[in-house]
């Protein structure tokens, strides 16, 4: 909302309810090119059990793996902490919770991440 | 095209902003100018679209940002086109699980205050001839009870109650071992407080309250004079040099909770002040709320539409004190302003006014279920025992008479979110009826509601952080 700022819990809710009644879809919109109407730059949080954004994986600007904003090792982190990405890794809620311990830089140190065997 | 009109809200000012409290849903919004011009233009009178949108440009708003401003009032409700927006209010689903039980462990006091609702003249007990003393065996099925009937809750709440409460401290003791046994094996949390006059603290007990992360409410009326004109023993002496020395001993031992005075007003005690000072400075209590007594209007202790405003007038003072701290990041004890700017920032919109016989049930020392403890050992409210069950057709009576649905006074006013027609207890002293709206204390509840958005707005706009502790608060 920009005329109206959400001040006490309730009010904010009520601004969740009035998006999801009220808001558009903007998952793979675009927008904003030479011409289509310029969109308001929006967060996009995909759906799913993912707690943080974590950008930067698969390729860089230059279609390479040297310019990403986060190594692509840091995707192991994202299976395993925050549940980013569906692939099977240790979990470390309750079984694993040390799995990288030996691993304080995911690009130096990935090797020693070793597999587990329940 | 449907004409535009105000919504139903009540606005306010704080910190050179403006907002909207918006009714019934609770939600607190600040309004930049142009929403601001749109209010002020409606507050005048109904408007159609076109006619609203050329009145903003007038005033040099864009007309894409007034129509997107109009709809998003619209969509907060805070204004409507056509029919708006009558919805019924949602019924509480049933069963309710428990949160609190108050166990009142005997009906039996040692003291004498005129004013008590349990024993003084506007009194609805009737304990003659039942149990005094709540019994081990009643207060473990009581706390089974209350585990066995709050299903989904993962924290549960026991307090215990009187008559005075310490002069069955054996029975709180071994219920809080027991509670807390039971709970861990039922994988809930458990935290428990009692309430009591202060007469019977011993070292032993002080030790005992503060090991355990027992909280502690303390009834005491302020300075000598003042507690001493209503709160005394039988043969007519003041209670205060007694409890004195025993609440500092408290209040020094007794550091893993707050501990709180809890001060009735009367017509006779009314300097809320002087009061708060003596408990807060002088004694050194955590919090000190105030409540006015709980009276029909004849007894010489009633305190008359003069005297609450009077009450209003300290309470306004003491309320910003209250900011100057907040905007310091600082505590300050004045418990009745914490407790309202609880509620706002949550945003309640209760349909009814308190959880009694919803979520918290009273138990008198025979294990008979009532609404709340100011309803134990009344037959009239009795609403079945930890026995044989709740009764669930008198719960439904008494929920369904107490429902704002059921208030018409209510449904005009902009401060029912909040208060819902107010104390079932106050309502029956006074009308003979739970279900009847408070209407004695109207022109209060919006005085004092309005006064506390004000401090809120001046808080969300000059220390927003300060309200994170609300969010704190209540996190279990």
């Amino acid at each position: 909302m920009k005329h109206l700022k959400a001040i006490n819990r309730k009010a904010r809710r009520v601004e969740e309810y009035i998006a999801a009644q009220y808001g558009d879809v903007f998952a793979l919109q675009q927008g904003g090119g030479p011409q289509q109407p310029p969109q308001p730059p929006r967060p996009h949080y995909p759906m799913g059990c993912s707690l943080v954004f974590s950008p930067g994986w698969e390729v860089d600007a230059t279609g390479g793996t040297a310019g990403l904003c986060q190594p692509v090792e840091r995707d192991l982190y994202d299976c395993y902490i925050s549940c980013f990405w569906p692939a099977q890794v240790p979990d470390h809620l309750n079984n694993y919770p040390d799995w990288t311990s030996k691993c304080a830089s995911a690009v130096k140190d990935w090797r020693n991440i070793d597999l587990v065997f329940p | 095209m449907d004409s535009y009109r105000l919504g139903e809200f009540h606005t306010f000012q704080g910190g050179g902003r403006q907002y909207l409290y918006l009714v019934p849903s609770g939600a607190i919004f600040a309004l930049d100018n142009l929403s601001s011009a749109i209010i002020n233009r409606l507050t005048e009178g109904e408007c159609g679209k076109e006619e609203l949108v050329s009145h903003l440009t007038g005033q040099g708003f864009t007309k894409s940002d007034s129509e997107e401003a109009i709809e998003e009032l619209s969509q907060a409700r805070a204004i409507a086109a056509g029919n708006g927006f009558d919805e019924e209010i949602q019924r509480a689903p049933m069963p309710f699980p428990l949160q609190t039980l108050v166990l009142n462990v005997t009906n039996q006091c040692n003291l004498s205050c005129q004013y008590c609702y349990e024993f003084g003249e506007d009194r609805l007990a009737n304990p003659e001839g039942k149990t005094r003393f709540m019994s081990e065996e009643t207060a473990r099925a009581a706390v089974d009870f209350l585990l066995a009937h709050s299903p989904g809750r993962r924290a549960v709440h026991l307090t215990f109650f009187g008559g005075e409460t310490l002069l069955n401290f054996k029975v709180v003791r071994s219920t809080i071992e027991y509670a807390r046994e039971s709970a861990r094996a039922s994988g809930k949390y458990i935290d428990f407080s009692l309430t009591t006059n202060a007469t019977l603290l011993t070292p032993e007990k002080i030790e005992y309250l503060a090991e355990n992360r027992v909280g502690v409410t303390i009834s005491i009326d302020g300075p000598k004079e003042l507690n001493d004109k209503l709160r005394v023993f039988s043969n007519g002496q003041g209670s205060y040099e007694m409890i004195i020395p025993k609440i500092k001993e408290l209040l020094a031992r007794h550091r893993s909770r707050p501990i709180a005075a809890r001060v009735t007003l009367t017509s006779q005690v009314a300097d809320v002040k002087r009061i708060y000072r003596h408990l807060k400075d002088e004694i050194g209590f955590h919090e000190v709320g105030f409540a006015p007594v709980t009276t029909s209007p004849v007894r010489l202790y009633a305190i008359g539409t003069n005297g609450l405003n009077d009450i209003l007038a300290q309470f306004t003072e003491l309320a910003y004190e209250y900011l100057d701290y907040a905007l310091r990041d600082e505590d300050h004890g004045f418990s009745n302003v914490s407790d309202t700017l609880q509620e706002l920032h949550a945003g309640v919109s209760k349909a009814h006014p308190c959880g009694a016989g919803l979520g918290l049930l009273g138990v008198s020392p025979a294990g008979e279920l009532s609404p709340c403890h100011r309803f134990v050992d009344s037959d009239a409210h009795k609403l079945g025992s930890i026995f044989t069950g709740l009764d669930r057709s008198k719960q439904s009576d008494f929920l369904e008479r107490g429902h704002i649905s059921r208030k018409p006074e209510c449904h005009t006013c902009w401060a029912r979110p909040v208060c819902s027609g107010g104390c079932y207890h106050e309502a029956y002293v006074r009308y003979g009826d739970t279900g009847q709206a408070n209407l004695h204390y109207c022109d209060w509840i919006r005085g004092w509601t309005h006064l506390c958005l004000q401090i809120y707005g001046e808080i969300a706009a000059r220390n927003p952080k300060f309200l994170d502790r609300f969010d704190e608060r209540k996190a279990i």
